[in-house]
């Protein structure tokens, strides 16, 4: 837990009563207490209330696309983001420095600010929705467009994570790969691959945790149709809208929970994995 | 063992937490503190704050409102007066007062909204009373705002369910303005089959079975199908679609169905608030002067049906005043009953939407 040897000064920097002192009081007043009151609200609900409330069709179709969109949005940003990084890391072009502050932009823009924007341009009137909609394709107003507003806020998640492995990386190693004859792909996918991968998978699931959250930007994109294009955050909104915090608190559980295992079993897959990596 | 030097840091690590809470707690106390102070000091140099929490439509009624109440409060007491408001879909501007934001007046799309916050304690029971014409200064009715010449003709409710149509409206769930479109649509089916409530639900089924944007508040309805072009046709509430019209000129048509519902949005002190802040008095009076002439012909101005008729007449090449309007307490039982058939979880709405 506190990794601290005996007979050994317990860190270089002094202060550890100090520091975790204000690490624990930070945590509790930020993320615990918080948490724990969504418990407490719930405390007045019986189980089958409950049950009854997250598991009624109307919510269970939002889990279904909240879900879905956030893994398709969070897959793209997977192969999108490793060629993003790849390309800011081993290329020297102009405008470079430009183009890395770019990424982060999704973090600083409103994220309503950001919903509008899309929507516009990806309805059927939009520039960009036009020219799909010549080929029959609806952006706006469908999962497409939740997909698409979550490909956009979760991109810096994956690119910001895999940029300093590749930075570090050693090219010694493709050298190697190269001199002992390893084809372009080999090298790729023996060598440099494997480095990334744990980077990759916590960004992964960086941005899966975002997306099945974000709300601002994708409920303007979204249409909300029930059992269509309806986000479980809208109906978590709707239920507060209507005073009813016992519902959203329950859906809000639900959400907490399902995070919760998803990051677990992130997190779980990329020790594993660095461990297989390391021998 | 490793846990033991942990134990040896106890003592600072809770000291450190010690102080944090101490700290914070300090704060707060202060903070709490300070309020009643700054005030005090307010009343001495004679101005005075108020903010009105109001729905997203009021917004350009509110800005020139304000200017006319500070004028006319100025002439009468001699004290200057800032007014700030805030805009949002109603039911979740109600809830941010419930939760802890200061508002002396409430001007809301909903008189259910502003009963939460009497349920709540906030606002004395009454209110509705306390001001004419069940504390609505001004009325307003659903319309269909449709592109410039009517391509699709839709002149009436039974128009717009036909299939292929696509129509633009709000979530009830989360708008009020939603609740008095949907109950409009209602008014006009139930007439129509004569007061047959299963062929009633299935024309509202049928209407929302045409709804391809269902934003979560009224503006982001019209943002919808004014600014990005979707549907054929936006239910809208009239003061809104005049607005539209203004803003985008030879765009659009406003169509009056036949059959339509008086919306009564309502304004309340936050009478818990105001006592704390000492601002009842011209909280009440804010009100008030919304029922003046010159403040009925500002809203009539701006697209809302004043409440006094001999002023609504000055604009009846404005409004199409022979309307027949179904109102929410004769028709509808008032709205705790229309809420809890229409709205609440599970209710028509939600049965609506169920395959």
């Amino acid at each position: 837990m506190f990794s601290i040897k005996r007979g050994q000064s317990s860190s270089i920097i002094p202060g550890f009563g100090l520091s975790i002192g204000i690490t624990l009081t930070m945590l509790s007043l930020l993320v615990l207490i918080p948490l724990l009151s969504v418990l407490l609200t719930l405390s007045g609900t019986t189980f089958e209330v409950f049950w009854k409330t997250v598991t009624d069709t109307q919510i269970i179709a939002t889990y279904k696309v909240t879900f879905s969109c956030a893994l398709a949005a969070s897959l793209v940003n997977l192969i999108f983001g490793i060629m993003l990084a790849w390309v800011l890391v081993r290329y020297e072009f102009p405008c470079k420095r430009i183009l890395d502050g770019l990424i982060e932009l999704p973090f600083a823009l409103p994220t309503a600010v950001a919903g509008i924007t899309l929507t516009t341009l990806y309805s059927d009137k939009g520039w960009i929705g036009s020219l799909f909609d010549k080929i029959g394709v609806k952006i706006s107003y469908t999962t497409t467009g939740i997909t698409i507003a979550m490909i956009f806020i979760g991109i810096p998640f994956i690119v910001r994570c895999i940029q300093p492995v590749l930075e570090k990386l050693d090219r010694q190693y493709e050298e190697a790969a190269f001199v002992l004859g390893a084809s372009r792909p080999r090298t790729f996918f023996k060598v440099i691959l494997p480095e990334i991968v744990p980077a990759a998978l916590s960004g992964f699931g960086l941005a899966f945790a975002r997306c099945i959250g974000e709300y601002g930007s994708v409920v303007f994109i979204a249409g909300n149709i029930p059992y269509k294009t309806q986000i479980t955050p809208l109906i978590i909104m709707n239920k507060l809208e209507q005073f009813n915090y016992a519902a959203a608190t329950s859906v809000a559980l639900v959400m907490i929970i399902f995070a919760f295992v998803i990051l677990f079993l992130i997190n779980s897959l990329q020790s594993w994995i660095s461990r297989i990596a390391r021998g | 063992m490793k846990y033991m030097s942990f134990l040896k840091k106890l003592p600072p690590t809770v000291l450190t937490l010690a102080v944090m809470l101490g700290l914070f707690a300090g704060y707060a106390a202060k903070g709490g503190g300070a309020s009643p102070a700054i005030a005090a000091a307010g009343k001495t140099s004679q101005a005075v704050e108020i903010t009105n929490v109001s729905y997203d439509p009021t917004r350009e009624l509110y800005a020139v409102y304000n200017k006319l109440f500070q004028e006319y409060w100025k002439g009468k007491t001699g004290q200057d007066v800032t007014i700030t408001q805030s805009h949002g879909g109603s039911g979740k501007q109600a809830r941010s007062v419930l939760e802890g934001n200061d508002a002396d007046v409430v001007t809301l799309a909903l008189e259910h909204d502003i009963g939460e916050l009497e349920k709540a304690g906030l606002i004395d029971a009454g209110w509705v009373g306390e001001l004419p014409g069940n504390s609505a200064p001004y009325t307003s009715t659903i319309v269909f705002l449709v592109r410039k010449g009517n391509p699709k003709k839709l002149n009436d409710w039974d128009d717009i369910v036909k299939p292929g149509v696509e129509i633009i409206t709000p979530d009830p769930k989360s708008s009020g303005g939603a609740r008095w479109n949907f109950l409009a649509a209602w008014g006009y089916a139930i007439d129509l089959y004569g007061g047959d409530e299963a062929r009633t639900k299935q024309f509202l089924k049928d209407l929302f079975g045409n709804v391809t944007v269902l934003d979560s508040g009224a503006r982001g309805s019209t943002t919808t199908f004014v600014e990005n072009g979707q549907g054929d046709v936006l239910l809208a509430w009239e003061n809104e679609a005049f607005l539209s019209i203004k803003g985008h000129p030879g765009e659009f048509e406003i169509v009056t169905p036949s059959i339509s519902i008086l919306a009564q949005p309502s304004v309340a002190v936050v009478d818990e608030v105001a006592r704390k802040r000492g601002t009842e008095e011209v909280a009440k009076a804010y009100l008030e002067y919304l029922y003046s002439d010159e403040a009925q012909r500002l809203e009539g101005r701006n697209f809302y049906r004043p409440s006094n008729p001999k002023i609504l007449e000055e604009f009846s090449d404005t409004f199409n005043l022979k309307l027949k309007l179904v109102n929410i307490d004769d028709d509808f039982g008032g709205w705790a009953a229309a809420t809890e058939k229409f709205f609440a979880d599970g209710a028509i709405f939600d049965q609506i939407y169920k395959k």
